[in-house]
């Protein structure tokens, strides 16, 4: 099945890992200005510390709940937000500090698929422009080339090139995301950050688009980081899963390891939510208690002990290092 | 590529309409007075295009014999103190009117655009300075500046128009700044800037044309102000200098003098003001009730 999809000869990267994406140690601290003289008076911890690859032809899913700093990680990957500290290498290469001119080869690169298929498109252009876009910035061939190559994506993704001469309002808002996927495509990435790309959409359109963005990755042998909180997609698409609590991992393996046994009580509280379509069935249930501790002041040692059942006092003032069990799967918890 | 999609713009209007004539029905029945102020404005802008086949006289030729003459055939709006033709007046000043109005208009958008674009879309320290110029700005009312503008350049029709523009360029600023605000954080803008397209680029293509709507609306409401502004410092000496027919300063020349003897003088540019700045108001306000969403119930 989808497990044993192999990425293509060729697709590898340039340091011989595999890898289209690594991301080490990743922190982003929006600081928070106040009064005349703009003073910093303390940071929102965003995104604290996150550390994944991705390998050509595979899918990182990236869940948690809202707020929780998994955007964040998207933008600071594509440098559209500036990250604070760590690095971020594409394909090999170094992304963290280069410059805006500089960064421009590496665009091609990596593209995002936004959440609202409303609000990613520019209402004034046409479906073809808004795909041919990249290709404009980019210089890609003459401007006739350019329309064929526009018309391919457009089949590519299941629309026809008669509705390129189209505005956004005049389609649905399954076909919006599917404009959205040809306008990532345009370029030819190795990677795609798929931002909630889609939960804004009805359950039947949703499959449809999930089916669309693995046969891309079959073809292409594209890369995903799929941003998400819902664990059902999440599922279906993955091949690993990194968990994320307050702007760190607090679990990370592969998608069969974290839905048959997993290890951090975050991630077990989070699958005991998944709804489960058979009333039959009993399952043991997690719930957890109050709410998510405000970024601005996240809690000393592990982040989770203000609402872990089984906080012991060690976690209040040690944080928990992402460790591996074996197996390859790394869980932050003292207790495991 | 900056055009307005009117089929969403009538969509969202709730029109189910189909061609030319279904459409001008719908939006007639929709905003009738929209529709009065259209033909106000269409008919004011074919005087001032066919003004010389509309007319018999020269409106600066003088004649003594018809001197403060009664609207007759002849004459069918009278004729002033050194005999010429009211109507020749009134119609070829509305070729003034109107090149004022939108040359002016026109002037003030494109100033007001660069500077509302540029302060809203890079924002910090220019745009500090930029906001606190507008507030002085103003602070002053559209027809004082525009005075101090037009007795500092004199006058001249050029000089009419400048010194009009300016003071509206603070109206267009403000408005283009604030959509560029909220536009510069829409996901397209992300998109844009995640291909790698340059800052000037996303400004250009993607802001610019979505401000478009908030634009025109603005420009039209502006456009009577502008006529109305041109008339009043014509009025007052400082406007288009003679022998050009201008209806403000048609008005000064009569009132003091003939109002009592020859009201017609005064009364036909009056009218002609009135209802040059009345079409363009209506269809101001028409426009923006259907271009602007949040105007729409």
């Amino acid at each position: 099945m989808l497990d044993d999809v192999k990425p293509k000869p060729g697709a590898g990267a340039a340091t011989g890992s595999g890898n289209v994406l690594e991301v080490q140690d990743l922190k982003k601290h929006f600081p928070i200005r106040k009064g005349l003289l703009r003073r910093t008076v303390g940071h929102v911890y965003a995104v604290d510390g996150v550390t994944f690859s991705i390998k050509a032809g595979e899918t990182l899913g990236l869940v948690g709940e809202s707020g929780c700093g998994k955007s964040t990680v998207g933008r600071v990957i594509l440098r559209l937000i500036e990250p604070t500290a760590g690095s971020i290498k594409v394909e090999g290469h170094d992304i963290t500090r280069l410059s805006k001119a500089e960064m421009r080869p590496y665009r091609r690169q990596m593209q995002i698929i936004f959440q609202d298929p409303f609000s990613s498109l520019d209402p004034r252009m046409t479906a073809g422009n808004i795909v041919g876009e990249p290709l404009g910035v980019h210089g890609v061939g003459k401007r006739r080339e350019r329309r064929d190559q526009v018309a391919q994506l457009f089949e590519r993704v299941g629309l026809r090139r008669g509705q390129m001469d189209n505005y956004p309002h005049q389609f649905s808002g399954g076909q919006r995301q599917r404009i959205g996927i040809a306008r990532a495509l345009a370029l030819n990435p190795r990677l795609i950050i798929g931002d909630e790309p889609v939960s804004a959409l009805d359950v039947s359109i949703q499959a449809q688009v999930i089916n669309l963005l693995m046969d891309l990755q079959r073809e292409l042998g594209l890369g995903y980081l799929f941003i998400s909180h819902n664990l059902a997609v999440v599922e279906h698409i993955s091949h690993k899963i990194a968990v994320m609590y307050l702007g760190r991992l607090v679990e990370y393996a592969d998608k069969r390891t974290i839905f048959t046994s997993p290890k951090h009580p975050y991630t077990e509280a989070l699958l005991s939510a998944v709804p489960v379509p058979d009333p039959a069935i009993k399952r043991k249930k997690l719930v957890v208690q109050g709410d998510v501790p405000s970024p601005m002041r996240p809690p000393p040692g592990c982040h989770f002990h203000t609402r872990c059942p089984y906080a012991v006092d060690r976690c209040k003032v040690e944080v928990p290092a992402l460790r591996d069990l074996g197996g390859g799967q790394l869980v932050a918890c003292h207790l495991r | 590529m900056a055009v307005l999609d009117h089929r969403a713009e009538l969509n969202r209007a709730g029109a189910n309409a189909t061609g030319f004539f279904g459409t001008a029905r719908f939006l007639m029945r929709r905003y009738p007075l929209g529709a009065v102020g259209a033909v106000i404005v269409v008919l004011f802008v074919l005087t001032a295009l066919f003004a010389p086949w509309l007319t018999a006289y020269d409106p600066t030729s003088t004649n003594p014999r018809a001197s403060l003459a009664r609207p007759t055939a002849d004459h069918i709006l009278g004729a002033d103190f050194m005999g010429r033709d009211m109507w020749s007046r009134v119609a070829y000043g509305a070729r003034i009117s109107l090149a004022v109005g939108v040359g002016s208009t026109f002037l003030g958008c494109l100033i007001g655009v660069a500077v509302g674009l540029t302060s809203g879309y890079f924002g910090g320290w220019y745009d500090l300075l930029i906001q606190r110029l507008i507030d002085i700005m103003q602070a002053l009312p559209l027809l004082v500046m525009a005075l101090v503008m037009a007795a500092s350049l004199g006058p001249s029709l050029q000089n009419t128009i400048i010194a009009i523009a300016i003071p509206l360029v603070p109206n267009v600023a403000r408005v283009i700044r604030s959509n560029t605000l909220s536009l510069r954080e829409m996901p397209y803008v992300e998109a844009a800037r995640a291909v790698g397209m340059s800052e000037l680029g996303i400004a250009v293509r993607h802001v610019l044309p979505n401000t478009l709507a908030p634009l025109i609306v603005l420009a039209t409401a502006q456009l009577g102000a502008a006529i109305l502004t041109e008339a009043a410092l014509s009025f007052l000496g400082l406007g288009i200098p003679e022998p050009h027919p201008s209806w403000g300063r048609m008005l000064s020349e009569s009132a003091a003098e003939y109002v009592r003897t020859a009201p017609w003088l005064v009364i036909f540019p009056g009218i002609a003001i009135s209802l040059a700045v009345f079409g363009t108001n209506l269809l101001g306000d028409a426009l923006r009730d259907y271009l602007d969403p949040r105007q729409r119930t």
